[in-house]
């Protein structure tokens, strides 16, 4: 039972970090309609932005422990990740509005580069980032299950991200004008919003998020290139089974993915696990083909 | 006068380009060493993957993440085979070394070639149907298609890592010493390899191109360009889908099957995510939508890589991923399509002098280059109709 317990809790950690990998990805999926393959690079960018932070201004701040360093690396992570989103939106997916099959290709070619760029920049192998003294332990349930202080944090810092993005959404007039597009481009652009520009501040905003998840990753495990390339796919199943473009579906669909896979791994195997988890999106597919929960549009 | 110049036009992109592709080709085994051989065999393997890629992806629309995974069944199904072979009355060595005692019972039916042969080409086709059966049925397009079929490539190389007694886990199946009991690494087999292997690409070219010039074809870009309008027409999309996935699906089992007969060992390194998206950017860069850019781009890019990467990993990596980037944006229908619409405007300069509007004329009349005209301009608004669709 406690085990069961403790899973559960790991599959409600790994889902919240999914789910703040893939709302950026369901966000520019229901306003473009494009797939950002490069998405994994900007959660590697904001965990080496961490890293960096970490090695460099953490001893300014008050050193490693006092764990400073690690609330400016926040910002940061959202901030660098942003930054590289917006850039990638101006240069090359605004060109290829319309073409959502070759963005897919065209991103994949720029994660190319960018892992190729951290691989320059930091070596091949991992790093390891060290943790605030504040986040070591954990909460102790009774019957000696110990929830980690890692991933409270990393639970409570999605629901912040949460609120924050509901909050921009529904009362903020770039949150407005982002709904109007995504209900009807044409009729919005008709009305003086200027779309174009909500495309590049909704994908700099899903870019940052996906940074604040590597930010958060540093804190689970070591980090290296390749990093995207591990949560990539399984956010793209949350897209898909969330439908696209609404913040509900997204988090219950990271959500379910999150626990299901590793609820399955400990019935399982790791690898049965997963298959299981697709299996369960490609049968759900036949029930409900635009996703648990579709942007109902006119 | 201009009828003619089209004439000569048409016959050349039709005929000239292939035989351009294919004599080189023919004389290589006269001119390179084994080893470079052997490379240019593999990659002829890969064209074989491109080439049903285009028939998908030029051709229907579909973008398929997923070639990767039947490359990797073919190359399986055939491994297991050879495997049997070589060990003879043993035990495959990876499986004694994972603690298993028997045979299973799955891997016995690999002892007959004739089983071997079909599976190569029958499972990955039975697998393509029936997830694009469930995910067509649906009616998932666009996008949503890709990524599941990602998904689906992913899952079956964790589940061939996992099952370590089955599969050779990460080694996957190695050491394949023998082919039909000749020494697989002799060069002599290898030649015949190769040549087997240039059949092989031959005869699925000229199936393919048979294939897109029949109503079979039409209808397949038709379905690409809108596929609510052929179904209103009284045609099932789902069929038709699930039939060219199949189809491309078991055209990349032959491929993996001559893979692994050339390189001897098949690991899930060549079945992953990674090496489907590579497989794209075969298509990609030599061009949808005309068949011999799908072959041209694949032997090219692999050649481009084998000649970088061996000496600058890192530059490759780099290079590829920008020049790929570059390629999808600025020349969409890759080097075949952006030679034959610049072709075709140098001729066009040359005739302007004659007569223009004969021009136009003289290439309506001939049926080949205006279809394929067709194909190549719609290649470029593929997946217009997605997005209006929203």
């Amino acid at each position: 039972m406690n085990e069961v317990l403790l899973h559960a809790f790991n599959g409600l950690s790994l889902g919240s970090i999914l789910l703040l990998i893939s709302m950026g990805l369901a966000f520019s999926f229901g306003l473009m309609n494009v797939i950002n393959m490069a998405h994994g690079e900007f959660i590697m960018a904001g965990a080496y932005t961490t890293y960096v932070v970490g090695q460099h201004l953490a001893p300014l701040v008050g050193g490693t422990d006092a764990g400073l360093w690690f609330l400016l690396a926040l910002p940061a992570s959202f901030l660098v990740a942003g930054v590289l989103g917006l850039l990638l939106e101006l240069t090359i997916v605004r060109f290829l509005y319309g073409r959502p099959l070759d963005t897919l290709l065209a991103t994949w070619g720029v994660g190319l580069v960018l892992q190729q760029a951290a691989r320059s920049l930091f070596g091949a192998s991992n790093v390891q980032v060290s943790s605030p003294s504040w986040l070591s332990g954990g909460v102790v349930l009774s019957g000696g299950v110990q929830l980690p202080y890692k991933r409270v944090f990393l639970i409570a810092l999605v629901i912040a991200c949460i609120v924050a993005v509901y909050t921009y959404l529904h009362r903020s007039a770039g949150g407005r004008r982002l709904r109007a597009v995504m209900q009807n481009r044409q009729m919005a652009s008709c009305l003086g919003v200027r779309t174009r520009r909500v495309d590049a501040a909704t994908f700099a905003l899903g870019a940052g998020l996906a940074g604040v998840a590597g930010c958060a990753l540093t804190q689970l495990g070591s980090i290296g290139p390749s990093l995207g390339t591990n949560y990539i796919v399984d956010a793209f199943m949350v897209v898909i089974l969330g439908g696209l473009g609404r913040l509900p579906g997204t988090v219950v669909a990271a959500l379910v993915i999150g626990v299901a896979n590793t609820l399955l791994e400990l019935s399982t195997t790791a690898s049965l696990g997963k298959a299981l988890v697709f299996a369960l999106v490609i049968a759900f597919l036949q029930w409900r083909p635009t996703g648990l929960l579709a942007l109902r549009t006119r | 006068m201009a009828l003619r110049d089209s004439t000569l036009r048409s016959f050349l992109w039709t005929w000239g380009a292939p035989l351009a592709v294919a004599l080189p080709l023919l004389v290589a085994p006269l001119v390179l060493s084994d080893f470079r051989l052997n490379l240019l065999g593999k990659f002829l393997t890969y064209a074989i993957v491109a080439l049903g890629l285009d028939l998908i992806w030029g051709y229907g629309g579909m973008l398929s993440l997923g070639q990767g995974l039947f490359f990797g069944l073919g190359g399986y199904a055939m491994a297991m085979y050879l495997k049997l072979e070589t060990s003879g009355s043993r035990l495959p060595d990876f499986m004694s070394w994972s603690g298993l005692e028997a045979l299973p019972l799955f891997w016995e039916a690999f002892r007959s070639p004739v089983v071997a042969l079909c599976a190569v080409v029958l499972l990955p086709m039975a697998i393509a149907s029936a997830v694009g059966y469930l995910v067509f049925r649906s009616r998932v397009q666009g996008v949503y298609f890709s990524l599941i079929t990602q998904g689906l490539t992913l899952i079956a190389s964790i589940l061939f890592i996992g099952q370590q007694a089955l599969t050779g886990g990460t080694n996957g199946i190695t050491n394949l010493k023998t082919i039909f009991g000749f020494a697989r690494g002799a060069a002599s087999t290898q030649t015949v390899l190769y040549f087997v292997t240039l059949f092989c690409l031959g005869a699925l070219y000229l199936f393919c191109r048979r294939l897109t010039q029949s109503r079979f074809g039409r209808l397949l870009v038709a379905m690409r360009d809108d596929e609510n309008r052929v179904r209103f027409l009284g045609y099932n999309p789902v069929t038709l889908k699930t039939l060219v996935f199949a189809l491309s699906a078991g055209m990349a089992g032959i491929a993996g099957a001559l893979f692994v007969c050339q390189v001897g060992l098949i690991s899930p390194s060549s079945m992953g995510v990674m090496p489907s998206i590579e497989m794209v950017t075969w298509v990609a860069v030599g061009g949808r939508g005309t068949l011999i850019g799908a072959v041209v781009g694949a032997i090219l890019v692999s050649l481009g890589k084998s000649a970088l990467s061996e000496s600058y990993p890192e530059v490759w990596q780099l290079a590829f991923g920008a020049l790929f980037a570059a390629s999808v944006m600025l020349l969409p229908t890759g080097v075949a399509g952006f030679l034959r619409r610049h072709g075709s405007r140098l001729v066009r300069r040359h005739a302007a002098g004659a007569a223009a509007p004969a021009g136009a004329l003289g290439e309506a009349a001939v049926a080949g280059p205006a279809s394929a005209g067709e194909v190549e301009q719609s290649a470029t608004r593929t997946e217009a109709p997605a997005t209006s669709g929203r």
